[in-house]
């Protein structure tokens, strides 16, 4: 009997209409707005702005230091960068339904170590075992998120360590490091190249390029703005919300696995002690690619340059020496603060018309 | 008329049981209570002094951080920045020590405002979620503690500091004492004052509390000082009691560890409500299940799988009563 | 209820019999019958029976609580009727989630525009059946071409391309209902279409009405706005209290007719002119509660009706503005009177009500309390000023549920009732012991959590927090709304206490007969403007319902100022 209550409330509020038509004789015209020239250029900086700051970044640094604009530099860090990219390709989806993941971190490392464990039995089991248990992990999150409508942060920090737990079982408490066999096919995964670029990274592209029309160009796809936009409205339309959720998370956590094992297939081994903190790198280069972190907006493409953008400051500051490797975090945190008010502002400004 | 019909009846020994709102009202104090029984059965040298000093002086930087998590929840909040203003706190004590230790941890304690201040603000005035606006510290904080202690580990011999973690009063740890004293202050600050009320009122019905003219922003930014604050807090004295300035691992978790304290110990993530004791009780819970889990030779890996367990779990009550 | 007043009709329509309306015309689309549907402690929807034929436009309305809402979620699928059953197509049908309601057929236009604003305009209209191209991915050039082709087929140029957000509401409406018609809808249900779109966006409504009634599309219509009814709809339904009361045509009906058959007044009772209880009082001396706004001048003694020009009146408000809410509302409230301000639905009544408090900021007008003009002052600002608002949201915005009845008492006054920021629990006490005693609460103790009362003694324990604060004006906004009739009765009579005292109350009620029995004045609102107001004996029953429906000229007092209103 809430007469007064809305059936559904968009998430972002409506912006404030202006006169729908300007006295100019055409009637049935879409009342347009005329972005203030400020407005523009934050909505420019928020679909553009991370691509800009690599580019700038980019050439900058290639006139500074010599050793930067090399294509073994280019290697080094693209591959560097591939891992990374792949969870956060996870954590896109993930975010663009409205939600986040904190387990990506420990998932990573649990796939590394079960791939490193699997991979005396051939690179097929070494890719299986972590892609199931990860998947399996991603599944309960979004089971516990999308049916027992728990809160996906609380829930994927009690997985991180559930995860981290797993880790510690499966390697006699972090005592045995799994080897993974000299030459074997699993191990050329990690550290074969085709033309000087690493298999991760074409790996991460490829991901990347499905992942981009999944996003775009599918009704799933879709589905995920919507969830994120607007749950109300989408569950108002008919779509799957919960199924949704369920799978963007069990894509976060294979996704997450996957890397995991690249990571073990590039260094040899299942290292326990990789991955912590890197949900939060995942998280940072998602939202500074412009994905809305309160969800409904984001691309792809934006998170790679995002990932990209991160990976070489990292290299940067390497090159730098001087530096404390420890800044690149305080880059990110720095990008994250001016990134999400921004967003904030835009969306502020969206509804003052 | 208006008879006290939604009164409800007083529910029987067993009805009691099968309601999830007891088990988030009581349930954190029958379970520490049901540990130590165990305990004090079925472990040796659990139940003597030393061993639950052990475990209080270990407890204690939680419970501090935990205080302040439970504030900020009450306002239907979040801190996720608390262990990285823990790492700050660490990472400055060493820098300033030199000018003596109250300015050294009066600086340490300023860190801990202002990160609270700047995820404060963004909260109240540009209005981003708890969990969006705490998420730039997170990340940020602790690089920023790593740049600022050159990213080394560095012993403390003050032996001022060290006497702060290691010291007692009348046989009960100064960090013990400390974490009480605060758990009582802050109890304190919930029941008594004006602002502690405006934080349940603000956590309860934030409309209601506008609309009946409290300073809702205000309170929101300090409820987000005062947790950065604690933290703060927390970092020093687990800096004491290592002896050693850490900030690169100093306080990681302690977020889920807080969390996990505040939600075990009843207090519900939609805010409105702030359990003091519950909370300590929680923390306690949580310690004292692992010390067990250790006694009896279990891993820390089955540790951390039934924490994470007990969360979702204690979550998954507390939800169970909203919807209902 | 009444037998409405049957004329007949020439259109084709065939004549309609007043009481049942289960007819079985030859194209009933989408037919209820005998539907219930009951949440906890409310019959939202008793028996309720009634169908929409193919290519009619048909109204709903009924004010507040009378069960529109959980109608719409009945038929849409939201909501699964207890009891009852649906029929489209003369077939029953039942509905697990939305998403089947459409399936079959039945479209939904929410008030709220319902779509995702981030997201274009064509993935609005689209989403969830996206034409894909031959290896099934989006065809989003055929996909932009259709929605172009579409929505220029309801005379809206757009480019399809653009999110949603970044188009005026009008227009967000019209995809919406693009979205709705391009499912081969039968059935195209609309809640509150025109409550924010410019008059001239209401007209391609009502233009697209029109096509789709061509297509022999039928069309619930839910609105409260008069004109808009008369214009385009053929039949009315109206429910009050979960129950049906009439579906008839609308052509014949009268506006009076129709609106006391909403808000339940009958007819030959509603011509009865009937007093205010209060002539004759000898209310409003002023020195109640002294202070600032009585002690200026005083005016005439006696038996006078309020709005003496000599007096100086508590609180002031002159041309207030509120894009799409207020339009020029000016009323002044003085101490010692009850200002009934009434209004159907969505006529800017709460909205009113919140301005003055600080609650809602103004675009233009001002607002002088004692003499003093206030701008921009806030919530905390009005308190300090002596405006205290109850809310008509009292779970929402009034109720703090987990605090004790003690603390949601004082929770507006706890500055006053602490010393250094320490609460006095003396001082305290004194207040709501005071209060809980003045007010009869009935609650176990005063550190019972205010969630478990009932509402009545809810609306008490706030009617006490804003009483506490000893303000000068006191605004209600439907203070008996979803209470007991005991406790009803026991905030009416504390209503006239209080303006005896000397308190100036606005008085918001939907409830025709708490605002004539309790009112001394009436400031009639409709489409956020006053349309008029009542005084003396002109407050009555039919003066007021004739207001309320924009019929004829209010009768005394002063002139209709919303003549011409905008929508």
């Amino acid at each position: 009997m809430n007469e007064t209550t809305p059936v559904a409330v968009a998430q972002v509020p409506p912006p404030r209409k202006r006169p729908a038509v300007r006295g100019d004789g055409a009637p049935h015209r879409g009342a347009g707005h005329r972005p203030a020239p400020a407005r523009r250029l934050l909505e420019l900086l928020r679909s553009q702005g991370v691509l800009a700051v690599l580019l700038a970044v980019v050439t900058t640094a290639s006139f500074v230091y010599p050793t930067f604009a090399t294509l073994d530099n280019a290697r080094g860090v693209t591959v560097q960068a591939s891992f990374l990219a792949v969870v956060a390709l996870g954590m896109t989806l993930v975010i663009i339904t409205g939600g986040i993941d904190l387990s990506v971190g420990s998932v990573f490392a649990l796939g590394g170590v079960l791939a490193a464990w699997a991979s005396q039995w051939g690179v097929l089991p070494a890719l299986l075992a972590p892609l199931l248990v990860c998947g399996a992990i991603g599944l309960l999150n979004g089971f516990l998120i999308a049916r027992a409508a728990m809160a996906p942060f609380i829930v994927t920090l009690a997985t991180l360590l559930a995860a981290r737990g797993l880790l510690l079982a499966v390697t006699d408490e972090g005592a045995t490091t799994y080897l993974v066999p000299k030459g074997s096919a699993f191990a050329g995964l990690g550290q074969g190249s085709v033309w000087g670029f690493g298999h991760p990274v074409l790996i991460a592209l490829v991901l990347f390029g499905a992942g981009g029309l999944l996003l775009q160009r599918t009704s799933s796809g879709q589905t995920l703005f919507a969830v994120g936009g607007s749950s109300d409205a989408a569950t108002l339309m008919g779509l799957p919300v919960a199924r949704t959720k369920l799978l963007v998370y069990t894509l976060s956590g294979l996704l997450a696995g996957l890397a995991g094992a690249l990571n073990a297939a590039r260094l040899s081994s299942g290292v326990t002690i990789v991955g912590v903190g890197m949900e939060l790198d995942a998280i940072s280069a998602v939202v500074i690619g412009g994905t809305l972190l309160a969800g409904g907006a984001g691309s792809i493409s934006g998170t790679l340059w995002g990932v990209l953008l991160l990976a070489v400051i990292q290299n940067l500051i390497n090159q730098i020496g001087s530096l404390n490797s420890s800044y690149q975090s305080v880059v990110s945190g720095g990008f994250l603060i001016v990134v999400v008010v921004a967003q904030r502002c835009l969306a502020r400004g969206r509804r003052a018309g | 008329m208006t008879a006290q019909a939604t009164l409800p009846a007083p529910p029987g020994p067993l009805a009691r049981l099968r309601d999830p709102a007891w088990y988030q009202e009581y349930g954190v104090y029958v379970a520490v209570a049901a540990v130590l029984a165990f305990n004090a059965l079925f472990t040796e040298h659990f139940m003597t002094a030393d061993n639950l000093r052990t475990q209080l002086v270990q407890v204690a930087p939680v419970v501090i951080v935990a205080l302040g998590m439970a504030l900020v929840i009450g306002t239907e909040g979040i801190d996720l920045s608390v262990g990285s203003t823990m790492a700050l706190a660490t990472a400055l004590l060493p820098l300033y020590l030199g000018y003596g230790l109250v300015p050294a941890l009066l600086v340490a304690l300023l860190a801990g405002a202002v990160v609270g201040a700047v995820n404060g603000t963004l909260v109240s005035l540009v209005g981003l979620q708890p969990i969006v606006a705490t998420l730039a510290l997170f990340v940020g904080g602790r690089g920023l503690a790593l740049v600022m202690a050159d990213g080394q580990l560095k012993q403390i011999v003050n032996p001022d500091l060290l006497a702060l973690g290691t010291g007692s009063c009348l046989g009960v740890p100064t960090v013990v004492l400390i974490a009480a004293i605060l758990a009582a202050a802050v109890a304190l600050l919930v029941r008594r004052t004006t602002f502690g009320r405006m934080i349940v009122a603000v956590g309860g019905n934030r409309s209601a509390a506008a609309l009946a003219g409290l300073p809702v922003r205000r309170v929101l930014t300090g409820v987000y000082v005062l947790c950065g604050v604690l933290a703060a807090l927390a970092g020093i004295l687990a800096t004491a009691r290592l002896t050693a300035s850490d900030p690169s691992s100093l306080g990681t978790l302690m977020e889920l560890s807080a969390i996990t304290a505040v939600v075990v110990g009843g207090t519900s993530l939609d805010g409105g409500s702030v359990r003091v004791l519950g909370t300590v009780a929680g923390a306690l819970l949580m310690q004292l299940l692992r010390a067990t889990l250790v006694k009896h030779d279990l891993p820390d890996s089955t540790a951390q799988i039934a924490q994470a367990a007990i969360i979702i779990a204690a979550v998954y009550v507390a939800r169970e009563r909203r919807s209902r | 209820m009444a037998p409405p007043e049957a004329v007949p009709q020439q259109e084709q329509e065939q004549k309609q019999v007043p009481e049942q309306v289960r007819q079985s015309a030859p194209a009933a689309v989408l037919e209820a019958r005998s539907v219930s549907k009951r949440f906890p402690g409310v019959m939202a929807l008793d028996d309720v029976s009634f169908s929409l034929r193919a290519g009619e436009t048909h109204a709903l309305v009924g004010e507040n609580g009378a069960g529109k809402s959980t109608l719409i979620k009945v038929l849409t699928g939201v909501h699964r009727p207890d009891g009852g059953e649906l029929r489209l197509g003369g077939q029953p049908v039942r509905f697990a989630r939305p998403f089947e309601a459409q399936q079959a057929g039945i479209s939904t236009i929410h008030q709220e525009v319902n779509l995702v604003p981030l997201m274009s305009v064509a993935r609005n209209i689209f989403l969830g059946r996206e034409p894909k191209n031959r290896i099934g991915l989006i065809d989003f050039a055929r996909m932009h071409g259709e929605a172009t082709e579409l929505l220029d087929g309801f005379g809206i140029r757009v480019d399809p391309r653009k999110p949603l957000h970044t188009l005026g509401i009008g227009t967000q409406q019209m995809v919406a209902l693009a979205r709705a018609v391009s499912v081969d809808a039968q059935v195209v249900i609309m809640d509150e279409p025109t409550s924010s779109l410019e008059p001239r966006e209401v007209e391609t409504l009502f233009r697209i009405i029109g096509n789709l009634r061509c297509q022999g599309i039928a069309v619930l219509y839910v609105s409260h706005r008069m004109d808009e009814l008369y214009r385009i709809c053929d039949r009315v339904t109206v429910l009050r209290d979960g129950r049906h009361i009439h579906t008839g045509d609308l052509a014949g009906l009268g506006r009076v007719r129709l609106v006391s058959m909403m808000l339940g007044r009958d007819l030959s009772e509603a011509r009865r002119t009937g007093l205010t209880r209060f002539d004759g009082d000898g209310r409003g001396d002023g020195h109640g509660d002294g202070r600032g706004d009585g002690h200026g001048e005083e005016r005439d003694e006696g038996n006078d009706v309020a709005g003496t020009p000599e007096r100086t009146p508590a609180l002031t408000a002159t041309r207030l503005n509120r894009r799409h809410q207020l339009h020029d509302i000016s009323l002044s409230l003085y101490g010692g009177e009850v200002l009934g301000l009434g209004g159907l639905l969505g006529s800017g009544r709460s909205e009113t009500a919140k301005v003055l408090a600080g609650a809602l900021s103004l675009d233009s007008g001002e607002l002088t309390v004692g003499g003093r003009t206030l701008r921009r002052m806030g919530s905390a600002g009005a308190i300090r000023a002596g405006i205290s608002l109850l809310p008509e949201d009292r779970k929402a915005e009034g109720i703090v549920p987990g605090l004790s009845v003690r603390e949601n008492i004082v929770l507006a006054a706890m500055p006053r009732l602490s010393r250094f920021g320490v609460v006095s629990r003396r001082k305290q006490d004194r207040v709501v012991d005071i209060f809980m005693r003045r007010l009869r609460i009935k609650a176990s103790s005063p550190e019972q959590p205010v969630g478990e009362l009932s509402g009545g003694n809810q609306q008490k324990v706030l009617l006490a927090r804003w009483l506490c604060l000893e303000p000068k004006v006191l605004l209600l906004d439907e203070p008996t709304r979803g209470i007991d009739v005991g406790a009803k009765a026991e905030v009416q009579s504390l209503i006239d206490d209080l303006a005896r005292e000397g308190l100036a109350v606005l008085l918001i009620s939907s409830d025709i007969e708490e605002l004539i029995e309790g009112a001394d004045r009436v400031v009639v609102l409709r489409g956020g403007s006053v349309a008029g107001e009542l005084e003396g004996d002109a407050v009555t029953e039919s003066r007021l319902l004739e207001a309320l429906a924009d019929h004829s000229p209010a009768p005394t007092g002063k002139a209709p100022a919303g003549q011409e209103d905008p929508r």
